[in-house]
């Protein structure tokens, strides 16, 4: 027990002191939750801006219809001045889109001619799309008005002009993208979890081996169990740290997203915070001696990297094939480690009554299979060929 | 003391080491002369516990290296080709870390770190960590590193190989004093000048086997040659007519 904590205590002094990694870790496991938050605000904002905010159109030859621009104004349309050259302007980016009434228009409509109006715009500017969607709608509705009053005005029933009444009904409200976010919440915590210890269980097998200090590691009279259980339990350390991190900088990022607007409550105070770190905790088991057993079979620090780069994916596999298909959470389901954690997480965050069975299964076959991967590498770090 | 009785090894296809027997003795430096390929390595691996012999088995201190793995690590250093120190750590920290896992007493740790320190006269360095050691310092903190436990037995694979004059001249008269304090060296090397200057047994070896095992003047004797490089030679072409 006492090498065992003494292998432990140097791999963590030694891996605090790889600063660039630490640092690396630490920025991408805290900054992702808050990178979320503002990508997610920013999509809530907008979507409640679109109908009611005022947008500005500039226009050219305002002053040849005076009624159009009334209408535009009660749609919310902000009328302004135009540039001198139109298309130059929307051409450059100065504008998005550029309205233009020539000097006829009065005429022409008194006349019964349809009435030129120009809008110009730029189709591979994606970004100007909604004002543009916006003016071409209120244009639209001006048409269908004035064809209302002329043909009432000859007696002639308006809705003979709308045989059909198209009502457009758009699914894909801000509430449901953020909750397929927020689903993705348990992947990002199982990937900061992996990520925390993947540097450790490389430089305590390949990185060992590469420098040359495993040789006389082992010509020491200890055990290679304890020297290798030593590694994991200093792996577990940092993954629990990182794991720590990672769901305070959600906790905090949560706070500043406005889900409430969109009516979202994500139950996830520091108790749920506390209680999904005591989830994931078998977890730490599982990623240190399954990476570790990784990397062991690699000759080399790279080789290794590349390896285990893949090998994280492995555990967030079964996260993602769930929330594509939206499955519930089932009893069968709690014997596989991290789809368990991330179904109870869902249900936790969502604020559903959590199934005490499902939650000591997840625990409990989690750290079973955490156990057998550390008996794997203790086998294997027994084995001649470890040194390569 | 070392005793090597007929080991062999084999990593698949190759037949590294086949029926090797020789002894080193206490308060001698027993040198492990053969080119490169010769098997020296694997034989220093199996005395380490690093590989099991396929046959044969040695014996170091009364411990042997199948029945007794554990107790052969506790009798022996080993300084292996590369000095494999942890970069991150002070030369201080990488002896201190060595001597904690090899279960000393608390309170006697730092005396004792202090002690190799002053012996292996690496003080102006032992804060600094050993990330821009020179080839030298290295090798001096390995080889301190190795004798934390107090082993009867001290294993250098190779240890002068690529030290500058003045690293190989120091760290000679380091195993000397090694020997003087009745140890039992046993060192390998490809450089015959280097075995000579050091060595009072010469075993030299040949594709896994033992060419000819004697004292630096037996082996002149025995091959009939005065230069030692000369013996080396008719002593490697004795094995090839076996």
């Amino acid at each position: 027990m006492g090498i065992l904590f003494q292998v432990f205590r140097k791999e963590v002094v030694d891996n605090f002191r790889d600063r660039r990694s630490l640092l690396t870790a630490v920025a991408m496991v805290a900054m992702f939750p808050l990178l979320m938050a503002s990508l997610i605000g920013f999509q809530i904002d907008r979507s409640f801006d679109t109908e009611t905010e005022l947008i500005s159109l500039p226009v050219i030859g305002a002053e040849h219809a005076p009624s159009l621009m009334r209408y535009l104004e009660s749609r919310h349309i902000d009328i302004v001045a135009g540039p001198a050259d139109a298309e130059a302007a929307v051409e450059t980016g100065e504008f998005d889109v550029v309205l233009r009434v020539p000097g006829n228009f009065g005429e022409q409509l008194a006349e019964m001619i349809p009435a030129k109006v120009e809008l110009y715009l730029d189709q591979a500017n994606t970004a100007g799309d909604a004002d543009v969607g916006r003016v071409h709608d209120a244009l639209f509705g001006y048409n269908q008005t004035l064809a209302s009053i002329r043909v009432s005005a000859r007696g002639v029933n308006p809705n003979l002009l709308r045989p059909l009444n198209i009502d457009t009904i758009d699914v894909s409200t801000p509430s449901g993208r953020a909750a397929i976010l927020l689903g993705m919440m348990s992947y990002f915590l199982l990937f900061s979890l992996l990520m925390g210890g993947m540097y450790l269980a490389i430089d305590a097998t390949a990185g060992e081996r590469e420098r040359g200090s495993l040789e006389p590691l082992l010509s020491l009279p200890v055990t290679r169990t304890h020297l290798i259980l030593g590694k994991i339990a200093a792996c577990v350390v940092f993954m629990a740290f990182s794991l720590l991190l990672s769901l305070l900088s959600w906790f905090v990022a949560l706070r500043f997203m406005p889900l409430t607007q969109i009516g979202m409550t994500p139950n996830f105070n520091l108790p749920v915070v506390l209680a999904a770190f005591l989830l994931l905790c078998p977890m730490f088991l599982v990623g240190a001696s399954l990476m570790t057993l990784i990397a062991s079979f690699t000759k080399t620090y790279k080789e290794a990297q590349t390896w285990l780069s893949f090998a994280i994916l492995a555990p967030t596999m079964p996260i993602l094939i769930v929330s594509f298909l939206n499955l519930r959470p089932r009893l069968e389901f709690m014997f596989v480690p991290s789809l368990s954690q991330h179904l109870i997480l869902v249900d936790m965050i969502s604020n559903e009554p959590i199934n005490g069975l499902h939650a000591a299964i997840s625990v409990a076959s989690t750290f079973t299979l955490g156990v057998l991967l550390a008996w794997a590498c203790v086998r294997v770090y027994h084995r001649e060929t470890l040194l390569g | 003391m070392i005793r090597v009785q007929g080991i062999h090894k084999s990593f698949g296809e190759v037949h590294a080491v086949r029926g090797l027997s020789f002894d080193a003795r206490d308060g001698r430096i027993t040198g492990l002369l053969g080119p490169n390929g010769a098997g020296k390595s694997t034989t220093l691996r199996i005395l380490c516990t690093l590989l099991k012999p396929d046959q044969g088995t040695a014996i170091i201190d009364g411990a042997d290296v199948i029945a007794d793995s554990r107790g052969v690590r506790r009798r022996i250093g080993s300084l292996p080709h590369d000095s494999g120190l942890y970069p991150r750590l002070t030369a201080r920290e990488n002896i201190a870390y060595y001597a904690r896992l090899c279960g000393l007493d608390k309170g006697l740790i730092e005396n004792k770190v202090d002690s190799i320190i002053e012996t292996l006269e690496i003080g102006d360095f032992a804060d600094r960590r050993a990330k821009g050691f020179s080839h030298g310092q290295r090798t001096r903190v390995a080889l301190g590193r190795a004798l934390v436990h107090d082993p009867q037995n001290l294993l250098l694979d190779e240890p002068t190989t690529g030290l500058d004059v003045m690293a190989t001249r120091s760290l000679r008269e380091l195993i000397r004093k090694l020997k003087d304090e009745g140890r039992c060296v046993l060192f390998s090397s490809h450089v015959m000048q280097e075995v000579a200057a050091l060595c009072d047994d010469i075993c030299i070896m040949a594709a896994g086997r033992i060419a000819i095992h004697d004292s630096v003047d037996g082996i002149r004797q025995r091959t009939g040659r005065d230069d030692l490089e000369e013996a080396f030679l008719a002593a490697l072409a004795m094995v090839e007519k076996d």
